[in-house]
């Protein structure tokens, strides 16, 4: 079907007309509200107060959820929201990375809330269009479509039943339908999700930009917690958003000097350094896989290993040989590190679109070692196939990796059988079989719709059905709050395991990720030292999901002279880039500790969104043991050097002569009990009760002690 | 195609070049504001700054808003510059140049009108093909 008929096909529930303004100092100082229920479409202002306390973003995202559910809101009840943020920095093209959104939700996986960030042009046309966050809520009755149009100021609520659903195809048709020209297809960004999304809980959503030089519609993903699965769960198959032509002072910034500035200076930066640095403008983050590898911290086989000897398979110039038109990979204007890689002209082996020749986004880091080597897979064209086909069902890529290897460690120990799997072998490293239970996932059919349900309800449905050992499964289930962990082996790294449990939506490497820091560099011996790091890096990394920055920018290309700086690890020039754009865009005069206190503002107000969820305390922060130890004889003797010298050295238990499984009860009792001592040392440098609830002082602190934060923390005092 | 080429040893730094272009260009003498920049060194000795006309903007350009015209000059289209500066930053000869009151950048289009001026000779447009 054209086009031109498609968009026939669309009915228009209900329409809204705004004066689209204009952004003042990083702000529209509005929201727009949604109603798919009602059929409702309103704006909302946005306080001065809502802008000290929550900066944007995240923050805005985090605001607007709460006052919209209460603590018994369901993530599939209407009254559950989608919220998207850019947040004040957001759409800055001066510096590298200023094109984040940031989307907040009840999560399916976690049952609390959960945020997640992404690229592509759709936050920063939202905010040029009037607007510092959308916020959905309700559910239609029919597939819609919302389209705001901020170029002529009206918002539109669709009926859409006929467009496909799948992003690949439904991305490309709606930014024809929606750009007025050619031209104007860079004005237009699509929100979308797949088939997939609708059949488990691990749906993600795909922002979309126009890629000009390709000519073709690129998409960047939203991948945790399966905001995806809401998303159809809404029956919402798109958001478009179609803004003004982009310059360099749409913010309104208050001094925009600033921000050229430090913008020159980074691109200056990227051009003389990047190339002995990570080569991210080559290969994008596939540099990873190998340093991973060869400091044994690449997840294999369900985390079991760090390295593979076979890694090598799937290390960058595996994919670089792939990747095309490589020097302007940015998701947004500006982004000189251009970590933004595409496969052009790709053709699918399996699946519907088999023999189909398909632009694929990526694969990054996280996708190569999250369907690959922690599935035992190390096969590139595998990767990639995967890569597109979770893409354009709505899977993320992640949490499907973890939940494949979970699950192929269940099939090698007899825990499932080829008679629960409808057939499939799923043995580690058998790609054939694991693409078929993403297909599955696509169809909502077999053992896919099973497998799409994540790794805490397998765990349960494994012991309940099928017999399995609980304490088992809950030392080799890879999920911490429900959500899967993202792809790095913190065994040999207590403070990465605290980054990865102390969390607040789950284990996600963008709160910390301290392994080099602690394992590698030995920077943060004490527990005190780790209990810093594990209160400023989250606090940091909070900070750029609040004014809708990327992390990259920060730390995958440092200045030359950085490791002469007194802390290295901080990348202090790079810190004052950060505080010279807030500045330079909101007219504000913050200093870099100040920049840690809106952090905090918003972090303990995310904790506490936990508990009033029913979550958020200290049992919530445990970890499953195979992310602090080897739970296995073969894991321990695949490293037995290594763990009979930390016995001896650190525990001082003479290993000679004792059994693998009487080491691995020691070790085991040594680390666990190292894990509580941090648990204690953060929650403590965080503000918080050894509950990890933030103490009431905490709140006053920081300003957050509105009635409603201190009713539901004082139930845990 | 025609470019800006130098005898730096001619150079006397006098900077009437800049003058002269920022003159024409941004109607005032301001050599913040000129496409081609006489930088003096430590020693006495200066070295001339202006485009060569070599496209790595181009590539660099995320909104394509850089072209090549038939001349071969390297020109912006102002209206598709979305004023990242990033070709400023990955300029290979630190030519392409940038002001603050300006969204975009700028850069030498080999019009020659300092060279006629320059008391030395030591710029001058030549022809390469």
């Amino acid at each position: 079907m054209s086009v031109e008929k498609l968009k026939e096909k669309h009915r228009l529930l209900a329409q809204f007309q705004y004066i689209p303004g204009k952004v003042e100092k990083g702000y529209a100082n509005r929201t727009l509200y949604v109603n798919l229920s009602e059929n409702r479409i309103a704006e909302k202002p946005v306080s001065q107060e809502m802008k000290e306390k929550f900066i944007g973003g995240r923050g805005f995202g985090l605001k607007l959820l709460w006052d919209g559910v209460t603590g018994n809101t369901k993530w599939d009840d209407p009254e559950n929201e989608i919220i998207i943020a850019p947040g004040p920095i957001a759409g800055i093209t001066q510096y590298p990375g200023a094109g984040k959104s940031y989307v907040v939700s009840l999560s399916p996986l976690t049952h609390t809330v959960i945020d997640s960030n992404v690229g592509g042009y759709f936050g920063s046309l939202l905010k040029f269009s009037g607007f510092d966050a959308l916020e959905i809520q309700g559910k239609a009755e029919q597939d819609v479509i919302v389209f705001i149009d901020g170029v002529n100021g009206t918002v539109a609520i669709e009926e859409a039943s006929q467009a496909v659903v799948n992003s690949h195809i439904l991305v490309e048709q709606l930014t024809e339908m929606y750009a007025a020209n050619e031209e104007d297809k860079v004005n237009v960004s699509v929100v979308s999700t797949g088939a997939a999304a609708e059949h488990t809980l691990i749906g993600m959503l795909n922002f979309s930009f126009y890629d000009k030089r390709r000519k073709a519609v690129r998409i960047k993903q939203a991948g945790r917690g399966g905001i995806g699965t809401v998303f159809r769960n809404k029956k919402i198959k798109a958001l478009v958003v179609r803004g003004p032509r982009i310059k360099g002072d749409l913010n309104h910034p208050a001094d925009k000097t600033l921000l050229d500035k430090a913008g020159i200076k980074l691109h200056k930066e990227i051009a003389t350094l990047d190339n002995s640095q990570n080569k991210m403008r080559i290969g994008g983050t596939t540099y990873l896989t190998k340093i991973m590898n060869d400091y044994d911290i690449l997840p294999v086989n369900n985390f079991k290993f760090g390295s593979h000897p076979a890694a090598n398979n799937i290390a960058s110039d595996a994919f670089i040989k792939y990747f095309n038109l490589t020097g302007h990979d940015g998701c947004w204007y500006g982004c000189t590190l251009s970590c933004a890689k595409a496969i052009n002209a790709f053709e699918l082996k399996t699946g519907p679109y088999k023999g189909q020749k398909v632009l694929v986004d990526g694969p990054e880091y996280e996708t190569v070692a999250g369907v690959g080597s922690v599935c035992g897979i190390f096969d590139p064209e595998y990767i990639i196939e995967n890569n597109f086909y979770c893409d354009t069902y709505g899977i993320d890529t992640i949490s499907f990796g973890t939940i494949m290897a979970f699950l192929m460690e269940c099939y090698e120990n007899g825990i499932i059988n080829k008679e629960i799997t409808g057939g499939l072998e799923l043995n580690f490293g058998n790609g054939e079989a694991a693409m078929e239970v993403l297909h599955q996932m696509a169809r909502g059919e077999g053992f896919g719709k099973i497998a799409g349900l994540g790794v805490r309800r397998l765990k349960k449905l494994f012991v309940e059905e099928y017999g399995a050992d609980p304490a088992f499964l809950e030392d080799i289930g890879m999920e911490v709050k429900g959500l899967e962990y993202s792809i790095y082996l913190p065994k040999e790294s207590l403070a990465q395991q605290g980054g990865y449990g102390l969390t607040n939506k789950g284990p996600q490497h963008d709160e910390a990720w301290l392994i080099f820091m602690d394992m590698v560099n030995n920077q943060i011996p004490t527990f005190e030292d780790k209990a810093e790091a594990l209160h400023y890096f989250p606090m940091f990394r909070t900070w750029f999901s609040l004014n809708g920055l990327c992390k990259l920018p920060w730390n995958d290309i440092v200045p030359a002279n950085n490791r002469t700086t007194a802390e290295p690890a901080k990348i202090p020039e790079h810190v004052q880039n950060y505080v010279d754009l807030f500045n330079g865009v909101t007219g504000m005069n913050i200093t870099k500790e100040d920049l840690i206190t809106q952090s905090e503002r918003v972090y303990n107000f995310q904790r506490v969104f936990n508990l009033r969820m029913g979550f958020g305390t200290r049992e919530h922060d445990q970890v499953p043991y195979r992310s602090m130890g080897p739970v296995t004889v073969e894991e321990y003797e695949s490293r037995q050097e290594r763990y009979d010298k930390q016995l001896k050295e650190k525990v001082g238990f003479d290993p000679e002569g004792k059994t693998t499984e009487e080491k691995i009860a020691v070790l085991r009792k040594y680390r666990e009990d190292q894990y509580q001592k941090l648990c204690d040392a953060v929650y403590k440098r965080r503000g918080w009760t050894e509950n990890a609830v933030p103490k009431l002082e905490t709140l006053e602190r920081l300003g957050m002690d509105f009635p409603e934060v201190v009713e539901v923390v004082k139930k845990y005092l | 195609m025609k470019r800006l080429a130098q005898k730096v040893e001619f150079c006397t730094a006098c900077q009437l070049c800049e003058d002269l272009c920022s003159k024409t260009y941004f109607k005032e003498e301001n050599r913040e504001k000129s496409s081609i920049r006489i930088e003096i060194g430590e020693k006495g000795g200066s070295s001339i700054i202006a485009c060569t006309q070599c496209g790595v903007c181009m590539e660099i350009c995320p909104a394509q808003a850089i072209y090549q015209d038939k001349n071969g000059i390297i020109r912006i289209k102002k209206e598709l510059c979305v004023g990242c500066f990033a070709c400023v930053g990955f300029c290979p000869e630190g030519a392409m140049f940038q002001h603050h009151e300006y969204l975009e950048p700028f850069k030498c289009v080999a019009c020659g009108i300092c060279t006629k001026q320059c008391p030395t000779g030591a710029i001058f447009i030549e022809e390469v093909s």
